[in-house]
């Protein structure tokens, strides 16, 4: 018996230790490149760490069954006549709940890190007359703090193609620039179907929705070109309707911008 | 309640053809419809399949090269419409359902016979209808979720007559579960109690209140759906001042419970291989009862963690993503208690048993990125990606198609009295496993890297492991060859079973095999305890 509980014990630490290992040493993820990023990959890695360790017990514990309790060839009659164990059940109920409770409430404050909980509809009411109902995606900052710097653009998306409208220098572009380490606010709506913008790198992904204006802020940290994928099936070129993000340096931001900068029109 | 045979019944019956015949008539014998679901979901299996393949040689390569774009979203339309509501759904629920139940409550038949094969022969006409679509204009290409507006503007003729075929589909789902329900709870042979009954009349008891609940839903869905289309109404249109996120809540409010309507009867079904082949009794009956009423709950009030990008306030989110993550604890107590059947039993590992086990290790794999994807923060990354594809294909193939690959090695004998061929049977199963996941363990690496769902082509950089993905989907392909060639020969000239060849005591076992037209010569045997393994080996042996 007590042989049999260091083997158990033994075999539960390699379970746990392999978990651990393969979820420190393998990475899924493609580059972090947004605040939000580094945030996802600790939750991830919490998941994948838990979810390891449930597959790989479960997985062992059914392919020892199978070898252990397989019945031999001069074997005849029954197994035991177990019908249930009732502190056995309380236990496989109770703590999977309190796993579930606990990853429920660690994912809340990972979402709330990444700005999920901030209360855009209000701020918008108070500042648009018509209070027009904005849906948001995520988002890191404030509607006060987006009102301060140059950098809300306006995103519309169409059968097969993303528009990007930098309103302060009164321009248009296929391909969307933002300074690094700046806050950006977008309001993205569709002229068509729904749509939705997404840039794996930042961990980001909202829909662009017809008839319903969405808000996506983010903050990119990394300089470089990735892609903005559309994530929702659009028609037939859908998975040709990708566009590129571009992060650059403040001052190579600067002078992109002003070199597309319009002067104002007044009608 | 007593059974009494109508004597209107049995005249109808003398009439009806017998033979092969019979499974193309209008039968109103249970198990002539079960393997007339069993039968024709599977020829639709053959169809959604060959439309998977062609899925996977597109993909293959990084540019759309093998079909016209817009043709590769009717295949990718068609082919999660075909799978979900012509072959897992009706195969799970009406062919086992329709079979087992008046086995299992002691009846001779289901309550009410008629409205059984109408729900039948309403599947094969919308299911030909389905496919037909594609020579008319085009088939749907809006998926199989049909969001507006894009499902408003692609072509009409195809997308009206998926409305169509939708509606009859549920339409038949729906006088399926009113039957069940009425059998289990009206038709059980007196003595038989409630918490007497095997495993899969609980399972198809939750599954069939989630069938009677939430499918006229999406049929009302569809309908101001199809006024969209035709008569140019403004429920869903954005430019009539519709709003296309009420359509997705109602389109969830059915389709997330019909992933249970899929599981369900299969954790059912498993729950009667696994005892039998292990020589135990299932372990924790009435917790397994109490887990499956849980899910049935749970399964009503998660629907929105499919909208998680769509607009959907911040308090929602949380909301559904506690209920999703909880139905989990429920899911595993039933997993669990699987393992525990088989701990300590003298399990025969035959093909029944190795897709039952098989089925038990892909759907844990499933059900932990599922309780990943329950996550707000975790599901805004992977929403509508890759990985999203092979977590529910984890979950509907290497769940729910796993278990009826075991449901059909196990009662092959008792539908046809013959053995299926063990050494095929494991090929078989083989086959499909390493297949399985070579197809789609590498796809959710996919979409945490960047690929989205639905596409035709894709960044270069994917080459390599889409590749991967698609040898798995040949494998699978494949692996149907043992399987047919397996049941043809079994068919003529496979080894007699006898009677009860795994010496089951559920009651279906308590006939001859295969049974007569009553079910039994004489009464219904009243089986107290179905899983009472190990307690009368001296009766027995």
């Amino acid at each position: 018996m007590l042989n049999k509980n260091i083997y158990l014990i033994l075999i539960i630490s390699l379970v746990f230790a392999i978990s651990f290992w393969i979820g420190f040493n393998v990475n899924l993820l493609p580059a972090e490149a947004s605040i939000n990023a580094p945030i996802y990959d600790e939750l991830f890695k919490i998941l994948f760490i838990i979810g390891l360790i449930i597959f790989i017990g479960m997985t062992i514990a059914v392919i020892y069954s199978l070898f252990k309790f397989r019945k031999r060839n001069d074997q005849i009659g029954d197994g035991i006549a177990l019908e249930g164990n009732l502190s056995l059940e309380i236990v496989w109920t109770i703590i999977p709940s309190i796993i579930v409770l606990l990853i429920g409430l660690y994912s809340y404050n990972i979402y709330d890190r990444m700005g999920g909980m901030k209360e855009l509809n209000h701020n918008h009411e108070m500042m648009n007359s018509n209070t027009e109902k904005i849906w948001a995606g995520i988002s890191q900052t404030s509607d006060n703090e987006i009102a301060i710097n140059n950098l809300s653009i306006e995103v519309s998306a169409m059968q097969f193609a993303f528009l990007f409208n930098y309103p302060k220098g009164n321009f248009i572009t296929g391909e969307l620039h933002v300074p690094v380490d700046q806050k950006v606010s977008m309001k993205m709506e569709s002229k068509d179907v729904i749509h939705a913008f997404w840039v794996p790198e930042f961990r980001i992904k909202q829909d662009i929705i017809p008839g319903q204006p969405t808000i996506l802020n983010f903050t990119p940290t990394k300089v470089g070109k990735y892609p903005i994928i559309c994530a929702e099936l659009c028609g037939p070129y859908h998975g040709g309707m990708r566009a590129s993000i571009i992060v650059e340096e403040e001052s190579d931001y600067n002078e992109w911008f002003n070199k597309n900068k319009k002067p104002e029109v007044n009608l | 309640m007593t059974i009494s045979i109508d004597p209107q019944k049995t005249n109808n019956e003398s009439l009806q053809p017998k033979g092969w015949l019979r499974y193309f008539s209008f039968s109103l014998d249970h198990k002539v419809i079960g393997i007339q679901y069993l039968v024709c979901g599977f020829l639709f299996y053959l169809i959604g399949g060959t439309l998977a393949s062609a899925i996977r040689i597109e993909l293959a390569s990084p540019m759309s090269d093998f079909m016209p774009r817009d043709v590769y979203n009717q295949v990718l339309t068609l082919h999660g419409t075909i799978m979900i509501f012509l072959w897992i759904v009706p195969v799970v629920n009406g062919a086992f359902g329709n079979y087992l139940i008046p086995f299992y409550v002691g009846a001779r038949d289901m309550a009410f016979p008629r409205l059984n094969a109408v729900a039948f022969w309403l599947i094969p006409p919308s299911g030909l209808m389905l496919v037909a679509s594609y020579f008319v204009e085009g088939a749907a290409q809006a998926g199989w979720t049909a969001y507006p507006p894009l499902s408003i503007t692609t072509p009409q003729s195809g997308q009206i007559i998926w409305i169509l075929s939708v509606l009859l589909l549920g339409g038949s789902s729906i006088f399926g579960g009113i039957n069940f329900i009425a059998t289990i709870i009206k038709l059980r042979r007196p003595g038989l109690k409630l918490m007497q009954l095997p495993m899969y009349c609980w399972a198809m008891l939750g599954t069939s209140l989630l069938v009677v609940l939430s499918t006229p839903v999406l049929a009302g869905t569809l309908i101001l759906l199809s006024f969209d289309i035709i008569a140019n109404t403004g429920f869903f249109n954005p430019v009539l001042g519709g709003n296309v996120v009420v359509y997705q809540h109602l389109f969830w409010f059915y389709s997330h419970p019909a992933v249970y309507i899929m599981v369900l009867p299969a954790f059912g079904l498993v729950s009667e291989i696994l005892p039998v082949h292990s020589r135990k009794p299932l372990f924790g009956y009435t917790t397994m009862v109490f887990s499956i009423m849980g899910i049935v709950v749970l399964g009503l009030v998660v629907w929105a963690h499919h909208m998680f990008t769509s607009g959907t306030p911040p308090w929602m989110r949380l909301f559904f993503t506690i209920a999703t993550a909880f139905i989990a604890v429920p899911t595993g107590i039933k997993f669990f208690n699987w393992v525990a059947t088989l701990w300590g039993g003298k399990i025969s590992i035959n093909s029944a048993m190795l897709f039952s086990c098989g089925f038990i290790i892909n759907f844990v794999f499933g059900g932990i990125t599922g309780v990943a994807l329950a996550q707000v923060p975790f599901d805004i990354h992977v929403h509508d990606t890759y990985f999203v594809v092979a977590h529910f294909h984890y979950i509907v193939y290497g769940g729910t198609v796993f278990i009826i690959f075991s449901s059909i090695y196990h009662w092959f004998p008792k539908v046809t009295g013959k053995m299926l061929n063990e050494k095929l049977g494991i090929l078989h199963f083989i086959i499909t496993f390493i297949g399985f996941n070579l197809c789609f363990a590498p796809q959710h690496w996919l979409g945490l890297n960047g690929m989205p769902r639905r596409v035709a082509e894709y960044d270069p950089q994917f080459q390599l492991v889409n590749q991967i993905s698609s040898l798995g989907a040949l494998l699978m392909a494949i692996s149907t060859i043992p399987f047919l060639i397996n049941v043809f020969l079994s068919l003529r000239n496979g080894k007699d079973a006898g009677n009860n060849p795994w010496n089951a005591l559920t009651p279906e076992w308590l006939t001859s095999s295969p049974p007569p037209v009553e079910n039994w010569e004489g009464e219904a045997p009243l089986v107290e305890e179905p899983y009472g393994y190990g307690k009368a080996i001296s009766e027995q042996k």
